[in-house]
């Protein structure tokens, strides 16, 4: 039985808005509004949601690379919000993150082998000799060539940049890698090898995931457990195979059914969204989700449902399960 | 029965830059019937997007050249009428989509004023006729509270919308044919959704042609009555809908087909096509897709293939089936 390696309740991350020269804080973009949720170690947890959902803060609050407003993240039992500098240098060597854009996340006067040293560095990890043959060993268990190592990132290619932003994440020997959108920028060509890297490696070295993604489809195909965001919120969170086939929410179910399918024979009834997502500046009142629903009800426009556990270990917030 | 709006014929456009000459659109050759979508499906680097650009005498002269090859339009070369003629098609007759809408609207203009550019320009009407057919066309694309929204500006829009304003303004002088260069890739996957729906009615109620380049094979399934993949700047196989999807010939588009993540594949490795897309600044003899190809015999470095007709519509360019 997998111990939880993370434990997240009630996050909130708010981004103020203030208006004129004296910087008058007249209202909040709340990008995270009150999420819970436990990933287990060796787990791949995924987090989809449409832009504006949160999602991306969501992973970088998580690991306080943004100081959240409100809530607690428990690393192995233990508070984070409440860790001093030293201890939340010895989270950096367990939890990294992987990020969307390969280009701007790899310093451009860094060759590849001192971004992806660059941590082992910091930490004081090994004689120079020995970061070497560590980066030398990164860069080959990422598909690279320990020539690799001598070049700069434009001379990489996409794939090959996203590649090394593994390799450096792997230096430190993580057990929780946030991965936000780490294949949304490349070709499915080689959208296909990263994925089986990552897999791979979840493998051979029993690495937590948090894999953030738009695309349903490389969600599916990568992840034990899933869970769907909208406006800020967590509204539903179920095993895979479970959320595909029992999809609860109806915000779930249309976003099932708008997933382009490489299939011209399967014509899909396609559940129709009305409108827009909100503004996260002002979330709809009641149910957010309500001004777009093609199920709403009256408590709906009321009254916001509560996140409830149901059979299958299935949590879902909507007022159709009330 | 030839009802042929465009026919592209050995189409050839390079660019001359300080590292060499890149071969982007090498030989290509397709046509575009009345009402169909044909789809230019292909990775980055492929040339989908120099087609498009070359078709309407768009390429940036320099550091491009259209070195070679017809376009026919309704019989009239493009690449050789004067620059006046070309004025009165484009916008008019073809009208085409960019890929960011962030870029092709001018942040200092109403979205109103943007769409009734071009029917000012083209149909010579003036300002308040002009404004009420830009406020039809904004109403045909489903942009809610039109009236009101047309003194917005690019900036008070999010993507889908600014997608759809892009639509409307190609729609204001009912060209025959519209190219859309990947109009729905940066858009989330239910918005997505909603903008297809709106292609799909245009090729119906408009009998409207429509050349639609993507990356995305979900995207082609929905939208595409014919294929034409695209690789290394050559042309890799082309057919109707069916054709590509049920029986594909081109070990590119096999893999290509084989490499997307879908939620039935449960946690399985995925079958990337190996190695890089090449560059083409001298590509090497004979067939571009060589070095990735598991089927290579040694004739595909030696010649380059030519096109083979399999049946009816569907023709490839490899040596496995001449």
């Amino acid at each position: 039985m997998s111990k939880r390696l993370v434990e997240v309740e009630n996050l909130k991350k708010y981004y103020p808005i203030t208006v004129g020269l004296l910087a008058r804080h007249v209202a909040d973009v709340k990008a995270v509004d009150g999420v819970s949720f436990y990933i287990l170690e060796g787990e791949t947890l995924g987090l989809v949601g449409e832009s504006g959902c949160g999602k991306s803060s969501l992973g970088r609050t998580l690991l306080r690379l943004e100081e959240p407003t409100a809530g607690r993240v428990l690393y192995k039992g233990s508070d984070i919000m409440k860790w001093g500098k030293r201890q939340m240098k010895e989270l950096r060597k367990e939890a990294q993150m992987i990020f969307q854009d390969p280009q701007s996340s790899l310093d451009p006067r860094m060759t590849i082998g001192d971004s992806i040293g660059e941590a082992l560095l910091i930490h004081g990890v090994g004689t120079e000799k020995e970061r070497l043959e560590t980066v030398e060993e990164l860069l080959k268990r990422v598909g690279l060539e320990p020539q690799h190592a001598m070049r700069y990132p434009h001379e990489l290619s996409g794939g090959q940049k996203q590649r090394v932003g593994i390799a450096r994440a792997l230096a430190v020997n993580p057990k929780l890698i946030v991965a936000d959108e780490p294949v949304s920028a490349l070709d499915v060509s080689v959208q296909a090898q990263i994925l089986n890297l990552i897999m791979d490696l979840q493998r051979e070295l029993g690495l937590a995931y948090l894999f953030i993604a738009h695309d349903l489809s490389v969600i599916g195909q990568i992840s034990d457990r899933i869970a769907v965001m909208y406006l800020g919120q967590i509204i539903e969170l179920a095993d895979r195979t479970e959320l595909f086939s029992h999809p609860l929410h109806p915000y779930t179910e249309a976003l099932l059914s708008a997933i382009p399918l490489p299939d011209p024979h399967q014509k899909r009834k396609r559940i129709l969204l009305q409108g827009e997502v909100p503004s996260p500046v002002n979330p709809p009142l009641g149910c957010r989700f309500h001004t777009r629903c093609p199920r709403v009800m009256k408590l709906c426009r009321r009254e916001q449902p509560e996140l409830q556990l149901l059979e299958g270990d299935h949590l879902v917030s909507c007022h159709l399960y009330g | 029965m030839n009802n042929t709006v465009l026919e592209v014929r050995q189409l050839r456009t390079y660019f001359f830059t300080r590292s060499g000459v890149v071969k982007a659109v090498d030989g290509i050759s397709f046509g575009l019937r009345k009402g169909e979508s044909l789809c230019l499906v292909g990775e980055s680097g492929c040339g989908k997007t120099a087609t498009a650009l070359s078709v309407l005498r768009l390429i940036d002269s320099p550091p491009g050249r259209i070195m070679d090859g017809e376009i026919l339009y309704h019989g009239e070369d493009l690449l050789r009428c004067s620059a006046e003629r070309l004025r009165q098609i484009r916008g008019n007759r073809i009208a085409m989509i960019f890929q960011d809408p962030q870029t092709s609207l001018n942040p200092v203009f109403t979205v109103g004023d943007q769409v009734a550019e071009q029917i000012k320009l083209h149909l010579r009407l003036k300002s308040k006729p002009a404004m009420e057919r830009a406020l039809h066309l904004m109403e045909e694309v489903g942009i809610p509270q039109a009236r009101e929204r047309m003194r917005d500006y690019p900036h008070q829009f999010s993507g889908g919308m600014k997608q759809r304003v892009m639509i409307a303004a190609a729609l204001s002088c009912e060209p025959e044919i519209l190219i859309a260069d990947e109009p729905t890739t940066a858009l989330d996957t239910t918005i997505k959704a909603q903008i297809l729906d709106i292609f799909r009615d245009l090729k119906q109620n408009r009998n409207m042609s429509i050349l639609f380049i993507t990356h995305d094979l979900g995207t082609v399934a929905g939208i595409a009555d014919r294929i034409v993949v695209m690789y290394g700047g050559r042309l890799a196989e082309a057919g109707t809908v069916l054709d590509i999807f049920d029986q594909p010939k081109h070990p590119y588009t096999h893999g290509l087909i084989n490499c997307l993540p879908s939620i039935s594949t449960r946690r399985q490795r995925l079958t990337p096509i190996p190695g890089m897309i090449p560059s083409l600044i001298d590509p090497p003899e004979g067939c571009i897709f060589t070095p990735r190809c598991e089927r290579r015999m040694p004739i595909c470095s030696q010649e380059r293939p030519k096109e083979v007709v399999i049946s009816g519509e569907h023709v490839v360019v490899c040596h496995l089936y001449s």
